[in-house]
């Protein structure tokens, strides 16, 4: 299950109301390559991810991209909090307005409804971990696009630690694909020896790790 | 009941009292949210607070880690992957 913590996980610093901005950032909310379609996508792939390591990560992650989508939040709703209707029209987000007031809900800049469409939960694992890696590179580069466009070094601040987090993760996914296709080899290497008796052996390796080693 | 099993239940005894406890606290902090000013509540809260955390702790020990980010201490090895995850266990 899971357990909330009532804080941020870096500070956010909004000094004046900047609708134009909030309209870009939303693409990280609500976007293809946004946080919640990270967040969605890592936790809902574990569930048939094989190997250990891979699942701990997809957990780890999918968690991290939670805190990562408040913080997005906590950017859209301080730059609008303040805006007037007229400024919300000038921004482009008279449409937005117009459904929303100012409710943060779930689209990217352009307008568009989030929509699962953005995720994939193949089953196969090296499918779904280059997915992962690649969906943290474009999430890499949309902070980029967004730190370009933006007037604001507070916002500027968050959008650089986000675009450092984006690295970390796609570093940490290499490391996971890594690990399943070195299960895959030896799954076939002892099948070709002989030394295999369940095809189950595959991915059920505690790789040494015994209830002892649980202790604290 | 052999050594296996016995160990077995054991593991999920605690388990269950946990999610007891956790479930309990759960209700009381829906309820407090609506009725903050409830004292005796939130003195139940507390008191299944210590406890949850007593029983936590004593599940980590022999169980391994429940929680991210540092908030349960881990053995070495780094045991996080390799503890049963809670879809793959038999309740």
């Amino acid at each position: 299950m899971w357990i909330y913590e009532k804080k941020l996980q870096i500070p956010v610093r909004v000094n004046k109301p900047n609708p134009k901005l909030a309209k870009f950032l939303i693409e990280q909310y609500g976007g293809a390559d946004g946080e919640l379609s990270a967040a969605l996508r890592y936790l809902n792939q574990r569930y048939s991810m094989p190997n250990k390591r891979a699942k701990a990560l997809l957990t780890d992650i999918g968690t991290e991209e939670m805190a990562h989508l408040e913080v997005i939040a906590t950017l859209v709703y301080k730059l609008v909090k303040d805006a007037t209707p007229e400024q919300m029209k000038e921004a482009g987000l008279g449409e937005y307005y117009a459904d929303h007031d100012k409710a943060l809900f779930y689209v990217n800049a352009a307008g568009n409804p989030w929509t699962a469409t953005y995720i994939q939960a193949k089953g196969d694992p090296i499918a779904d971990l280059a997915e992962d890696i690649a969906a943290e590179e474009k999430a890499r580069a949309t902070y980029q696009w967004l730190i370009n466009l933006s007037d604001d070094p507070d916002v500027n601040e968050a959008l650089k630690f986000l675009r450092e987090r984006e690295v970390v993760h796609s570093q940490r996914f290499r490391e996971a694909l890594y690990l399943v296709e070195e299960d895959y080899k030896k799954y076939k290497y002892e099948r070709e020896e002989g030394e295999l008796w369940e095809t189950k052996d595959m991915f059920t390796s505690t790789e040494g790790i015994t209830p002892e080693d649980f202790l604290r | 009941m052999n050594a296996y099993k016995e160990k077995k239940s054991a593991k999920k005894s605690l388990l269950q009292r946990l999610q007891e406890l956790e479930f309990a606290l759960v209700e009381l902090q829906l309820y407090l949210d609506t009725h903050p000013g409830d004292q005796r509540a939130v003195m139940q809260f507390n008191q299944l607070s210590r406890k949850m955390k007593q029983v936590m702790y004593m599940y980590e020990s022999k169980y391994g880690p429940l929680l991210q980010y540092g908030h349960s201490l881990s053995p070495y090895k780094w045991v996080w992957p390799y503890t049963p995850w809670p879809w793959e266990i038999h309740y």
